[in-house]
């Protein structure tokens, strides 16, 4: 279980974007209306993305929006892991130290973080960085991963998530994916099978007739 | 091998376009309408000889779980919830189902949904998926605007489906859980029964099936049971999704025959083992709460429920997740890792669980050290078959069962790592702190 508390210092106020609510409506209308509270997850992120991380007067404009009581959605934002309590850098590394990326070399990433933002959690001086070790992010043959701002960045090497910082730095944008250029979780140098032109060809979209249909009646 | 003909995903890697025509021209969406003409007892019973196991790591027999919904339709709607909160270390197959063959899951969602008379499904991924959400975003919106689903859907069944996200707790792959989650709740699991069939989502009767699950139905339908089922051996049957991860030369995913040998897989698919067959140390055949097996039980296991969970080694196929370690894997550093996993991630409504894992985890890392004492080691086990079994859902388990395999198959290295922390500092017995430390 992980414990997780509110900051300690806190905004006066929040307010919803016309965008951020724009989008928390569309999540409403997901649910059935008097299960709008399903949508207390997405609105949650939404927030997140709209200032950074998930404060206390956001938390309560949220109660107040899906009419739910406030002790609930805290429940909620403490709980999931993936809600920022506090502050995080205009760059956010969430580096899976699980097992299958700890195996190819998960430690020596978190070496280039704590050399180049600081201890986990930490925002860099400019405030350009901040890091976390995170359970397995799921990505797990293209191991180790890095998820930099939601997008997954694969097979690293130290080397690598050097020069992506790098290029964070310089204002530069980066592209996710493989490090070393693999099509997705296919081997590196390429996939011997999904190779037959048969399958591609549009053969298997032409009309069939099912097998085992039942007689008809 | 398996021949491409017999793969289901055909756009596993992405190199092939995710969207509707390209899908379509890999069979996606083909017969879709003789399905639902022919009734969902039909569909049921195609799903059940094809022997289909759940996908998700238990394998339930699929059609079987299909068909414990109510006949009837009565005063409450029925859902069907399809679990894509892919968390289970050394497991990413949902993933490339998702990013790269959506309309499977789509179209298998819609016949899933006709089949148990549901009129909704909620697709729930974990909230570290962005990428894949979007990709699912992207092609329901396709799929709405081909009218393949929706109201008045070329289908003749009237079907709304909902891309929902969770945010980072592996708690909510267990059904319940992601139940709870889906209403806005955080994600500890409920008492069974009553099973979800019964009372699920908003207390109506859901199904709960993981992705792959759903995403294999309607290209089995239209291959049949027969060919599904004379794949892999009885009780064993079909393709299935394998991860390979870690000490291998190639990892990666790749659908083959379920039955596979484990070498085979290992050796033909993944490059071999980095350094070679011999430089093997140990196996965790399906994602990391199973036992782990030795390398020389590795030569001739085949890669099924059935083999895997036999004794000794009491394994599981799980999600099909191999992960592969060699002769420089520090064991019982590996096997801590993961029990800090099943510490951080247990939702602590059960004390066996949310202090359990938290007890064995510490004594893990003083063993990793050699800073402990040989009545530990049984001991730990002791209180893992404690957690294991007592809690209201498998996480428990799942926590216990590493621990178990590593002691089964490397109790000698945790003996010499202690002997060897007592002769570098001159001692003779550690005084080891018990319980709560």
């Amino acid at each position: 279980m992980s414990v997780r508390r509110l900051a300690a210092e806190q905004p006066d106020s929040f307010a919803f974007a016309d965008a951020t609510m724009e989008q928390a409506r569309w999540w409403m209308a997901k649910y059935p209306p008097e299960r709008k509270q399903s949508a207390v997850i997405p609105i949650l992120w939404l927030v997140q993305k709209q200032e950074g991380w998930v404060s206390e007067p956001a938390i309560q404009a949220i109660s107040q929006l899906l009419e739910m009581p406030l002790i609930r959605v805290l429940e909620v934002a403490t709980f999931y892991t993936m809600f920022h309590l506090s502050p995080v850098g205009k760059h956010h590394f969430q580096l899976c130290g699980t097992t299958p990326c700890a195996l190819r070399g998960a430690e020596d990433l978190k070496e280039v973080c704590k050399n180049r933002i600081g201890p986990k959690h930490s925002v860099s001086a400019d405030g350009m960085f901040s890091w976390e070790e995170v359970e397995c992010v799921g990505a797990c043959v293209n191991a180790p991963v890095i998820a930099i701002d939601d997008y997954y960045h694969e097979d690293l090497t130290p080397d690598a998530l050097e020069a992506l910082m790098d290029k964070l730095a310089r204002g530069e944008k980066i592209e996710p994916g493989s490090a070393i250029g693999r099509d997705a979780s296919a081997p590196a140098g390429g996939a011997s099978a999904l190779t037959d032109p048969a399958m591609y060809d549009g053969s298997l979209g032409q009309k069939i007739t099912l097998p085992n249909l039942p007689e008809k009646v | 091998m398996l021949a491409d003909k017999d793969r289901i995903f055909l756009n596993l890697y992405g190199t092939r376009g995710a969207d509707l025509e390209s899908a379509k021209k890999r069979g996606a969406w083909n017969g879709t309408k003789d399905m639902l003409d022919a009734g969902r007892d039909w569909i049921i019973q195609q799903v059940k000889d094809s022997g289909l196991r759940g996908r998700g790591g238990a394998g339930f027999p699929t059609g079987l779980k299909w068909s414990f919904m109510p006949k009837e339709v009565k005063d409450r709607p029925h859902y069907l919830v399809v679990n894509a909160d892919e968390s289970e270390p050394g497991t990413c197959k949902d993933r490339d189902i998702m990013r790269h063959d959506p309309h499977l899951l789509i179209e298998g969602c819609l016949v899933a949904s006709f089949a148990m008379q549901a009129h909704v499904a909620y697709i729930y991924v974990r909230g570290e998926y962005v990428a894949e959400r979007e990709a699912m975003e992207r092609a329901i919106r396709e799929a709405y605007e081909a009218k393949l689903v929706g109201k008045n859907n070329v289908h003749g069944w009237d079907f709304d489906i909902y891309m929902h996200h969770g945010a980072g707790a592996y708690i909510c792959g267990e059904e319940t859980a992601l139940l709870e989650s889906l209403e806005g709740k955080k994600g500890q699991p409920r008492l069974k029964p009553p099973f979800p069939a019964n009372v699920g989502l908003y207390g109506c009767p859901t199904t709960v099936n993981n992705v792959e699950s759903i995403a294999v139905a309607p290209t089995i339908i239209r291959r049949g049971a027969k060919w599904f089922a004379g794949i892999g051996r009885a009780n064993n049957t079909g393709t299935k999704v394998f991860c390979v991860s870690g000490h291998v030369n190639k990892p990666l995913n790749i659908e083959e025959a379920m039955s596979i040998p484990l070498k085979t897989l290992l050796e033909e698919h993944a490059g071999g083992v980095r350094g070679g067959w011999g430089n093997l140390k140990a196996v965790i055949p399906g994602g990391s709460s199973v036992r782990m097996l030795k390398a020389e039980e590795c030569e001739t296991m085949l890669m099924d429920f059935d083999s895997l969970s036999a004794a000794p080694h009491r394994s599981g196929l799980g999600t099909a997740a191999v992960i592969v370690m060699d002769q420089s894997t520090d064991m019982i550093r590996a096997i801590s890792r993961i029990a800090y996993f099943y510490k951080h991630e247990s939702c602590g409504q059960c004390t066996p669980c949310r202090e359990g894992t938290g007890w064995m985890w510490r004594v893990l890392e003083r063993m990793a050290k050699g800073e402990a004492d040989h009545s530990e080691i049984d001991l730990l086990l002791d209180v893992a078959g404690q957690v294991e079994g007592h809690t209201i859902c498998a996480l428990g388990d799942a926590a216990a069962w590493p621990i178990q395999g590593l002691i089964r198959c490397f109790r000698g290295e945790i003996e010499q790592r202690i002997d060897r922390y007592r002769a570098a500092k001159g001692i003779h017995q550690v005084r080891t702190p018990v319980a709560a430390e």
